[in-house]
C-alpha cells in the first residue's frame, strides 16, 4: 500500500497520444463505467436482502391471510383477518405472548444496567485492559445451543451447581425447568451471560466518544463521579443507549434457541408451556405443524407489530428521561 | 501521565468487580471442559467436580457414534457453510462499502440509510415464507439453503464503509483513474489491499456468526446433514441424556471459536467497537 501511496501523485492527464477511434470507444466505456459500477457494486446486497430478507418478511402478511398448508400451497384459501381474529381468542397466544414480553423484561432490564455499569468501570485508567475486555466478550464468542446445554445442567434439578450453591443458604433443590419464574430466571441468565459483555463494549465504544475535557471540567466545578456519571455520561449516551436498547428490543422479543434447548425435543416451551416464546408457538404452527402455516404467519405478523410498538415506545422513552 | 488520566484510575474495588465478571464470564466454559472430560456417572457427584478429568477420548467417541446427530457431518458441513459466506460477506461488503465511502452516485446516502434501515428489519420473522420457498426450489436439507440467506450483510457493507473512507485517501484513487484503471480494477488492486485489516475483522466475526447459528438450521435441515449446531442441538433432545457426551460434543464445537477469539480478540474488538460509534 505504501508502495502505491508514493507513486499516486503521478503527472496530471498524459497528452492524448493514441489514435481517436480507441480513445472514443475507450471514453465511452469509462464514461459507463463511472455512471454503474456504483451501481453494480451495491446491487447484491440489495438482491440477497430482497428475495431472502424483505420478500419473506413481507409475504408472511400476506400468508397470514390464509388458511394455508405448506404441503399444498396451490389450495390455499383467502380468508382475511380470520386467523388474527383467532389468535385474539387462542389462550396460548396470550401465553406466549405474556411469556415473551415478561422474559424480555426480565432479561433485558437488568443487562442493559448491567452492561452500564461494567462499561463504566472498563472506561478507567485500567491495567489488563485487553485481558478484561476479552474476558467479558468471551460469551458471546459460544454458540447459543452450547449457551442453552451448559446452562441447562447447571440449573439441573438434582445435581446442578446452581442449586447445590442454593443448599448452602438451606434453599431446597428448585425444579427450575417447570415453573414459570424459575424456567424465566434460567433463561434470562442465558441471554444475559451472552450478551452483557457485548453491550458492555458498545456502551464502552460511545463512552470512549465524550470528550474528557467535560469531566475535567465538571470535576473543577465539583462533581463527584457519580454525579458526572449522570449529568455527562448518560446524556451524551444518549445515541448509543437508543441503539443498544431497540437493538435488544428486535433480539429478544425474537428470542427462540434458548426456550428451545431448555425445553427439549417438545419445542413447545416446557410442559404447560411456561417459557413458550410467541417464536417458539410461531415455529410449531408453521413448520412443525405444515397445515397450520397461515396461523403461524399470523403470529408472525403479531410479532411484528409488538416488535414495532416496542422499539418505538423504547425510543421515546429513552429520548425524554435522558436529555 | 497527565491530570486527566490521574482523574480516570480506577480504584481496588473496580478491579475486585471486574474479576469477579471475568470469573462469572469464564466458569461456564471451564464448567463445560470439566464434564465433557469426565466419566457419565460423575456428573451426579456431590459436590460437583472443580477439576477436568480424562475421559474426553472416550466420551468423543460416544458422540461419533450417536447416530441421531452424524456430528462429524455436522463439523464439515459447519466448515463449508461458514466459509463460504465469509468470502461472500466480505466480498460484497468490501465491494459496497467502496462505492458507498469513494464513489459518487444518485441516491448514495438515502441507499445508504436504507441499508442501516434493514439492520433493524427483523427478518426471523419471514421463517415460514422463506421456508416455504426453499421448499420450491427443492433446496430443503441442503447447504444452499442454509448459505444463500447470508450472503450478504448490512453490517458488513456499513463496516466497511467506515473503514475505507478513512484508510484510502481520494487522491490514491483518483491517481488509479489517471493510470486508466477502471473501477473494478481500483477495488480489486487499490482498494482490498488498503482495507485487509477491517476485512479481516469482519471475517472473523461473520464467520463465528454463522458457526453459532442454530434457528434457521435446524429449521430447514435434518440430521442427516447438520450443521454443528444441529447436531447440538439433537444431541440435547435425549430423554436421558448422556451428559458427558454432550457436553464433549459442545467442546469441540465450541472451543476452536475461543481459540480464535482469544489470537484475535484484540482486533475483534476493535471491530465491534468500531462499528457502535457510528452508528
Amino acid at each position: 500500500m505504501s508502495l502505491s501511496a508514493t507513486r499516486a501523485p503521478s503527472p496530471p492527464a498524459p497528452p492524448p497520444q493514441l489514435p481517436p477511434r480507441r480513445l472514443r470507444s475507450k471514453d465511452r466505456f469509462s464514461r459507463f463505467d463511472l455512471r454503474v459500477s456504483p451501481y453494480v457494486f451495491i446491487a447484491p446486497f440489495f438482491v440477497v436482502f430482497g428475495v431472502f430478507g424483505l420478500y419473506p418478511m413481507l409475504r408472511t402478511f400476506w400468508m397470514s391471510l390464509h388458511k394455508w398448508n405448506l404441503t399444498v400451497p396451490e389450495r390455499a384459501t383467502f380468508i382475511g383477518l380470520d386467523n388474527y381474529a383467532k389468535l385474539l381468542d387462542d389462550k396460548w397466544f396470550w401465553n406466549a405472548t405474556f411469556n415473551t414480553l415478561g422474559l424480555f423484561l426480565v432479561a433485558t432490564i437488568p443487562q442493559m444496567l448491567l452492561a452500564l455499569f461494567i462499561a463504566n468501570m472498563l472506561n478507567r485508567g485500567l491495567r489488563w485492559r485487553t485481558f478484561f475486555r476479552m474476558s467479558i466478550l468471551v460469551p458471546n464468542v459460544t454458540s447459543v445451543a452450547a449457551v442453552g446445554i451448559v446452562f441447562a445442567t447447571l440449573f439441573q434439578r438434582d445435581f446442578g451447581v446452581i442449586n447445590w450453591i442454593l443448599h448452602f443458604f438451606d434453599i431446597e433443590a428448585i425444579d427450575w425447568r417447570n415453573r414459570r419464574w424459575a424456567s424465566w430466571t434460567v433463561l434470562a441468565t442465558m441471554v444475559d451471560w451472552r450478551w452483557t459483555g457485548y453491550n458492555a463494549l458498545i456502551f464502552l465504544a460511545g463512552m470512549q466518544a465524550i470528550p474528557k475535557d467535560l469531566y475535567e471540567s465538571a470535576a473543577i466545578d465539583g462533581a463527584n463521579r457519580t454525579r458526572q456519571f449522570w449529568t455527562i455520561t448518560m446524556p451524551m449516551l444518549r445515541p448509543t443507549l437508543i441503539f443498544v436498547v431497540i437493538v435488544s428490543t428486535i433480539g429478544g422479543l425474537q428470542l427462540f434457541t434458548e426456550p428451545l434447548i431448555f425445553g427439549g425435543e417438545t419445542s413447545g416451551g416446557g410442559i404447560l408451556h411456561p417459557y413458550q416464546t410467541l417464536a417458539l408457538y410461531m415455529f410449531e404452527n408453521g413448520l412443525v405443524q405444515y397445515s397450520r402455516a397461515g396461523y403461524g404467519a399470523a403470529i408472525g405478523g403479531m410479532l411484528f407489530v409488538m416488535i414495532m410498538i416496542f422499539s418505538l415506545l423504547n425510543f421515546l422513552l429513552i429520548r425524554r428521561s435522558v436529555r | 501521565m497527565n491530570a486527566s488520566s490521574r482523574l480516570w484510575r480506577a480504584s481496588p474495588l473496580t478491579y475486585i468487580a471486574l474479576i469477579i465478571g471475568v470469573l462469572l464470564s469464564v466458569y461456564p466454559l471451564y464448567y463445560m471442559v470439566i464434564i465433557a472430560t469426565r466419566s457419565l456417572d460423575s456428573i451426579n457427584d456431590v459436590p460437583p467436580h472443580f477439576t477436568p478429568g480424562g475421559a474426553f477420548g472416550d466420551n468423543f467417541d460416544r458422540v461419533l457414534a450417536a447416530e441421531n446427530a452424524n456430528f462429524y457431518t455436522g463439523l464439515i458441513n459447519s466448515v463449508i457453510v461458514s466459509s463460504v459466506v465469509t468470502l461472500s460477506v466480505v466480498f460484497f461488503g468490501t465491494l459496497a462499502g467502496f462505492a458507498f465511502a469513494k464513489l459518487r452516485f444518485r441516491g448514495r446516502n438515502a441507499l445508504m440509510l436504507t441499508i442501516l434501515v434493514t439492520m433493524m428489519v427483523p427478518t426471523q420473522l419471514g421463517l415460514i415464507p422463506l421456508y416455504d420457498m426453499m421448499f420450491r426450489f427443492n433446496l430443503q436439507g441442503t447447504l444452499l439453503a442454509v448459505i444463500l440467506p447470508f450472503l450478504v450483510s448490512a453490517f458488513g457493507v456499513f463496516l466497511m464503509r467506515q473503514y475505507t473512507s478513512q484508510a484510502v485517501s481520494d487522491e490514491l484513487i483518483e491517481a488509479a483513474r489517471v493510470d486508466g484503471c477502471s473501477t473494478f480494477r481500483i477495488y480489486w488492486s487499490v482498494v482490498l489491499p488498503a482495507v485487509r485489516p477491517a476485512a479481516a475483522v469482519l471475517a472473523l466475526l461473520t464467520f463465528m456468526e454463522q458457526w453459532n447459528s442454530v434457528l434457521w438450521p435446524y429449521a430447514i435441515l435434518n440430521a442427516e446433514n447438520p450443521t454443528v449446531q444441529v447436531s447440538l442441538t439433537l444431541l440435547s433432545f435425549a430423554y436421558y441424556i448422556d451428559y458427558s457426551m454432550v457436553f464433549a460434543a459442545t467442546a469441540v464445537a465450541t472451543l476452536p471459536l475461543v481459540l480464535v477469539f482469544i489470537v484475535f480478540g484484540r482486533q475483534i474488538i476493535g471491530g465491534i467497537m468500531e462499528g457502535a460509534v457510528k452508528a
